[in-house]
């Protein structure tokens, strides 16, 4: 092989660059600007953005025909938007919220894409998480309970086991095999796969390693090695990326960001693996200790949601927050309100749901707790961008999750 | 029954004899459905029939016409693929024209997850029969996109449920030899080198992709995929990366090379050294001359706090990995 001054760019390398030359375009341009006009680009749209997601609730275009069968996935995506924003939708578009999921929802439990659909993992994920989010009694009453078969993907296994932790019905029998089969998606690189043998990459990761945490079996993974090729995933372009090598994407500031959030709270468990004592109790059980489970105790599956938001993060956040944070800001944002992947990509829904809970991950990450608010520090831009905070585990704003675990436990 | 081409000349169903026996079944979204898209007049009128045909569950050809219909105009309702796959079993019917048929939906739709589950059902059902097929098909896919995620998934998934192994390797080498980073063939390479039944498995493949990787490496040091590939070669078996010659020669190399693209080698050789390398004074020197051109002139003896060190004055977008890896440091 010749030496790289000699050849012309492949492919992957003609794409980044190009990709690289016009964001740094953006941020050349920003850091030309006078202190006023650099907040001014700073800002969150709020209105714009809530504008363009009221508008979504309400009516689409011919052209989202191609999700007719992710419409529960639509409504989480500009639900839990809006929630993070901290604002509210009128109390009538809620119940018409759900109304309509109850038309999704199939008679032996689960949800459909849309009404008369099949019930299918992914869109009860959806819907549940939608449901959670818009709270209150009428809605969260509205989940039937039910009993799901297991598919092959790791991304079934997390909208499964996510759904059955929310609902308090995680037991071992549905747990059994999916830890071994994590286990087998972790690649080479240290990201997690979609299924055994395939490449390691961010989204994946991500339910891969929030699974394995609701099962309580996320000391099986290489968690060195786990944080150590998503640490890489972050580019000078201060995006993250999905999969080494390729291009950056606004959605992966939650998949990937949130990983680190995941990771704040296994310090005790990484330095077991580094071989190290750990600088607190010393004590191999620590995580669990924390999570409140024990090693000679039955462990209570259907608290670990609860119990690991409860605990404080440990460190600092691993990843670059105030940069991951000027991307969204800055490159994401659609002038008309929406988020997109990357500059020169249409805005959607999907990009502003996790944009925007990667935005919410980055202004907390420096959080001890969750009482104590993130310091101006922590916050890129004025202060007034930050949103609500999220439940690392299963995206949904922290407060309504506290409400939906309540109303879960009781019944 | 033949397929329409554009609106203008299409016939309405509700116009045609050959479905006048059927009554549309509209589509219960309930009195103010959120998230209601505004479809178009061909979509309702074909989701109406389709909902008709699935409630009676009528597993007949004009059904299974109507599910591609249905499928053309939004390829991820999964409820239609279901569907259709149940009438294919009933009517015995002709899985090579399936493949043909999921061919020309994957066109437009390559990275739609329904259709590459029907096609790895299709491709199940006609068992060998379809390994040239599927093998031929996701290279096409390839071409046109060498990451597609699906695209590999499948093939993996035909490699290992039906075989044709033969070439892999040789497609791996070929694609890297386009796209050196290419981190999916990079990725393919390790499957093909760790499940292949013609090749002896990771250990006896050791020492001649070590020295692909090293090659690699020396090309483009600054390209991530041969590092960690390197690093996955030893897998379950650290020891004996740390004490293979070539990774700690491949991050001296890239280290005194008069080049800025260091931060792998370095990340490398921390690694090394964290699993107990003991580090050659060639190593030490190239590394003390990267940390002269900085502020701190104090010599740290230990070497792996220094790497750390240089590590976040050269990666800052990872500073508080490298902090945080210095503080993990036994001294």
């Amino acid at each position: 092989m010749d030496s790289s001054a000699s050849q012309t760019p492949t492919v992957s390398q003609r794409d980044q660059w190009m990709v690289e030359h016009r964001i740094f375009q953006i941020y050349d341009f920003f850091g030309g600007l006078p202190r006023k006009a650099q907040s001014a680009m700073l800002e969150l749209q709020r209105e714009n953005h809530m504008e363009y997601l009221i508008k979504g609730l309400k009516r689409l275009e011919p052209s989202f025909s191609v999700l007719d069968a992710n419409r529960p996935w639509l409504c989480y995506w500009i639900l839990h938007s809006i929630a993070l924003l901290g604002e509210c939708v009128e109390p009538e578009l809620e119940d018409n919220v759900v109304d309509f999921l109850s038309h999704c929802q199939d008679p032996n439990g689960g949800y459909g894409g849309g009404p008369g659909q099949m019930p299918h993992l992914a869109t009860t994920y959806a819907a549940v998480n939608a449901l959670i989010t818009v709270g209150g009694e009428r809605s969260l009453s509205s989940i039937n309970r039910m009993h799901d078969a297991g598919e092959i993907d790791v991304r079934a296994c997390y909208t499964a086991i996510s759904v059955a932790s929310f609902l308090n019905i995680l037991d071992n029998e549905l747990v059994q095999n999916v830890g071994d089969y994590i286990v087998r998606c972790q690649t080479y690189e240290g990201g997690i796969a979609g299924e055994p043998g395939a490449e390691a990459h961010g989204g994946y990761t991500f339910c891969g390693f929030a699974t394995m945490i609701l099962i309580n079996e996320a000391n099986r993974l290489d968690l060195a090695g786990l944080l150590d090729w998503v640490a890489f995933r972050q580019g000078k372009e201060c995006g993250f990326q999905g999969r080494t090598n390729k291009l950056i994407d606004s959605c992966y500031s939650f998949w990937q960001g949130g990983v680190f959030a995941l990771l704040q709270r296994f310090h005790s468990t990484l330095d077991e693996q580094l071989a190290l004592p750990h600088s607190g109790e010393g004590d191999c059980t620590n995580d669990s200790q924390k999570t409140g489970l024990n090693a000679s105790c039955p462990v209570n599956l259907n608290s670990i949601g609860y119990n690991f938001i409860k605990q404080p993060a440990e460190t600092e956040p691993l990843f670059h927050s105030l940069a991951l944070q000027q991307y969204i800001l800055l490159c994401g944002q659609d002038i008309e309100g929406g988020m997109r992947d990357k500059p020169g990509k249409g805005r959607d829904y999907y990009h502003t749901c996790y944009s925007l809970s990667g935005l919410s991950g980055c202004q907390y990450s420096s959080a001890e707790d969750e009482d104590s608010p993130p310091l101006p520090s922590a916050v890129m831009g004025p202060y007034s961008n930050l949103l609500e905070p999220i439940h690392p585990l299963f995206n949904v704003v922290l407060e309504k999750y506290y409400e939906a675990h309540e109303f879960f436990a009781m019944s | 029954m033949d397929s329409d081409e554009g609106n203008a000349q299409r016939v309405p169903l509700s116009q045609r004899p050959d479905w006048s026996d059927v009554t549309p079944v509209p589509q219960d979204d309930g009195p103010n459905p959120v998230v209601p898209i505004a479809y178009k007049e061909e979509f309702v009128e074909t989701m109406n029939y389709f909902r008709a045909v699935y409630l009676a569950d009528e597993r007949s050809p004009r059904a299974l016409w109507l599910t591609a219909e249905a499928i053309r105009l939004n390829a991820g309702n999964y409820t239609v693929w279901h569907f259709r796959r149940l009438i294919l079993e009933a009517l015995d019917g002709d899985l090579h024209d399936e493949l043909g048929f999921t061919e020309n939906i994957a066109k437009s739709n390559s990275k739609n997850y329904q259709i590459w589950h029907h096609r790895r059902w299709v491709a199940e059902k006609l068992g060998t029969d379809a390994t040239s097929k599927e093998l031929e098909f996701t290279k096409k896919i390839l071409t046109l996109d060498a990451k597609n995620y699906h695209a590999w998934s499948h093939r993996q998934w035909v490699l290992q449920a039906l075989g044709g192994w033969d070439d892999e390797l040789h497609y791996c080498w070929q694609l890297l030899e386009e796209d050196i980073f290419n981190n999916s063939a990079w990725n393919q390479r390790y499957f093909v080198i760790t499940t292949s039944p013609l090749l002896g498995g990771l250990e006896a493949m050791r020492e001649s992709e070590v020295s692909y990787s090293v090659e690699a490496i020396v090309a483009h040091p600054e390209n991530e995929s041969p590092w960690r590939y390197l690093r996955g070669l030893y897998k379950g078996d650290i020891e004996s990366w740390v004490n293979d010659p070539q990774v700690s020669s491949v991050c001296l190399k890239v280290l005194s090379a008069k080049n800025n693209n260091f931060t792998f080698a370095l990340s490398t050789l921390l690694d090394l050294l964290c699993h107990g390398l003991q580090p050659s004074q060639e190593l030490r020197d190239v590394v003390d001359a990267l940390k002269a051109s900085g502020e701190n002139d104090q010599p740290d003896p230990d070497l792996a706090k220094t790497v750390c060190w240089i590590l976040e004055s050269v990666d800052p977008m990872r500073a508080n990995y490298w902090k945080w890896r210095k503080s993990k440091l036994i001294s």
